[in-house]
């Protein structure tokens, strides 16, 4: 029985990874998988929702932390959707609110992207 | 030479659970260690910082401790101790062992610009528990052994 899994939306140049259940050092493998598959067709501009994930360890951070630098210099980036307070406290106690952008809705977060896509809109 | 331990508070209870170090079973020791936290009546959010403690602690022994060693058998032993005024939890291996000292906090900055992903546990270990210590003898017995203080 798996208890976390990943389910993936192309809206546009987006890829929205949603992630459900427990993402820790066991199941890190899975999305970073996803997350290398997503960078390897040349989509950098990746919104990762975590509406339906009740649990984060630092490995799954760390997953995070693996891919921002590249997707980054190549003008993309991954935005955090969505997490509930315990999972977001965990990002905080690492300092990542300083280092990516985190969105309440989902719709912010593709937003976001839509203005760094139309600069002139 | 034997140690002598101080019984002035007695243990309340005492659980054990001794299992093979294999990533998979962090569902089973979080489970383990939640449902213990739970029933000493530890709130959702400390129940929350126990567990991701004891998972953080677990994920370095599997990840870290026995890297070296084919021979010896892979297991991890969780001892939680309940006590009037606290729950101890000690996560033990007879791995490699580390350097506590050696661990520094994470620049993160930096981290991320090397793509670099590990290194944090211990750094959230400290800040989710009230106490965290160490006890090394290289594949004899590595303890790190944090305390969350009961209210009460």
């Amino acid at each position: 029985m798996s208890n976390f899994e990943i389910s993936r939306e192309d809206n546009k140049e987006i890829t929205v990874l949603k992630l459900h259940g427990y993402l820790d050092a066991h199941t890190a493998r899975e999305f970073e998988q996803s997350l290398a598959n997503v960078i390897k067709e040349q989509r950098f501009k990746i919104v990762v929702s975590l509406e339906n994930l009740k649990y984060i360890s630092s490995a799954g951070l760390g997953v995070f932390m693996g891919f921002i630098e590249e997707v980054r210099k190549k003008g993309g980036d991954i935005k955090i959707a969505q997490p509930s307070p315990k999972v977001y406290k965990v990002f905080d106690l690492l300092g990542f609110p300083n280092l990516y952008e985190f969105y309440d809705q989902l719709e912010t977060a593709l937003k976001a992207f839509e203005k760094t896509q139309q600069p002139g809109k | 030479m034997p140690r002598k331990t101080k019984t002035t508070k007695k243990s309340r209870a005492l659980y054990r659970l001794n299992l093979p170090a294999h990533s998979e079973n962090l569902h089973v020791i979080r489970k383990f260690v939640s449902e213990i936290a739970s029933n000493l009546g530890f709130d959702e959010e400390a129940m929350y910082q126990i567990e991701l403690a004891v998972d953080e602690a677990c994920t370095n022994v599997i990840k870290h401790a026995y890297r070296n060693d084919q021979q010896s058998e892979k297991i991890i032993k969780i001892t939680l101790k309940v006590k009037e005024d606290r729950l101890i939890i000690i996560v033990a291996d007879k791995g490699c062992g580390f350097n506590p000292a050696a661990i520094k906090s994470p620049d993160m900055e930096k981290y991320i610009k090397k793509g670099k992903r590990g290194g944090l546990g211990l750094h959230l270990i400290k800040s989710l528990m009230d106490e965290v210590s160490f006890r090394m003898k290289p594949g004899v017995r590595n303890e790190v052994i944090m305390v969350k203080k009961r209210k009460g």
